[in-house]
């Protein structure tokens, strides 16, 4: 077992349990900060998997505003001015000091979220059985890291339309939210 | 390093984002989990591009792309949870049933 495998062992189990975390944490801004944890294990997969331009990418993207915006969302959706009794809990749970507008933000009932489980435990698992019968032996032979010079000179000649049309795309999002979110 | 570990670990959190999307029903939640699943696909992108030894390095630049959209779309995402949240209060999914009729 190469010195590879160990650290990508290592950044497995813990972007997985991260992941894990993300969707069964009851705090909400405790899920986006397990999110970061998951996100950051993703990208040293891909700086072991040669690719450190898309790491970095990730680490500024993702980690830097991704989750920020995520957590202005979480911040400005659980504002909640009025009277309250009794102690406040905002975590979110089936406590009765949960004020109402916070209980509405509760998980699905136990049974459906069996269901939910279940579903997403039979996609890992069929996805595994055909991966396996599929990729089995296949191995990625150690290579140098590829360079900035190479992806750039890919993207500005083989893939200059699609790099134009997400410029566009970026562009029609930013004016999309400016619209949805002021107030007039 | 096999293949098959990037992949799995690529499946692992697909199912876990299928998880959370079903599951929970706050929808900055469902958003979060929608970014672990783009991910899982970044992961297959460049895991195949490196094991395929492209001279174009296509999964990466793919890679590129999708990070570009995921980030498109969580603002979009967002900017309609809070107008949603300013107008009818909830950010819970099941409640929000406008289109349903």
């Amino acid at each position: 077992m190469s010195g590879q495998e160990i650290a990508f062992g290592v950044l497995a189990v813990f972007g997985g349990l991260a992941a894990l975390a993300v969707v069964t944490a009851r705090n909400v801004v405790h899920s986006a900060l397990f999110l970061v944890v998951s996100l950051a294990s993703i990208a040293g997969v891909y700086l072991l998997l040669a690719a450190p331009f898309v790491a970095f990418v990730q680490v500024i993207i993702y980690v830097g505003a991704v989750v920020v915006l995520l957590l202005f969302g979480i911040m400005l959706t659980r504002a909640y001015n009025g009277p309250v009794r009794g102690p406040v809990d905002w975590r979110d749970d089936s406590s009765p000091q949960t004020p109402l507008i916070g209980r509405r933000v509760l998980d699905n009932a136990p049974a459906a979220r069996l269901g939910a489980a279940v579903v997403g435990a039979s996609v890992f698992g069929m996805l595994s059985v055909f991966l396996i019968q599929a990729f089995g032996g296949e191995r990625i032979e150690a290579g140098a890291p590829t360079s900035l010079d190479q992806l750039g000179t890919s993207i500005f000649q083989r893939f200059v339309l699609p790099f134009e049309a997400v410029s566009v795309l970026l562009l029609a999002a930013l004016i999309g939210a400016i619209v949805l979110s002021r107030r007039d | 390093m096999p293949l098959l570990y990037p992949l799995l670990l690529a499946a692992f959190l697909f199912g876990v984002g299928i998880y959370g999307v079903l599951a929970r029903r706050n929808a900055v939640l469902v958003l979060m989990s929608v970014e672990l699943m783009l991910n899982a696909v970044n992961i297959n992108l460049v895991a195949f591009n490196a094991y395929l030894r492209d001279q174009l390095v296509g999964g990466q630049v793919f890679a590129l792309f999708v990070i570009a959209v995921a980030a498109a779309e969580v603002g979009i995402g967002l900017a309609i949870v809070l107008l949603i949240f300013r107008n009818r209060e909830t950010v819970n999914v099941d409640e929000i049933d406008l289109l349903r009729w």
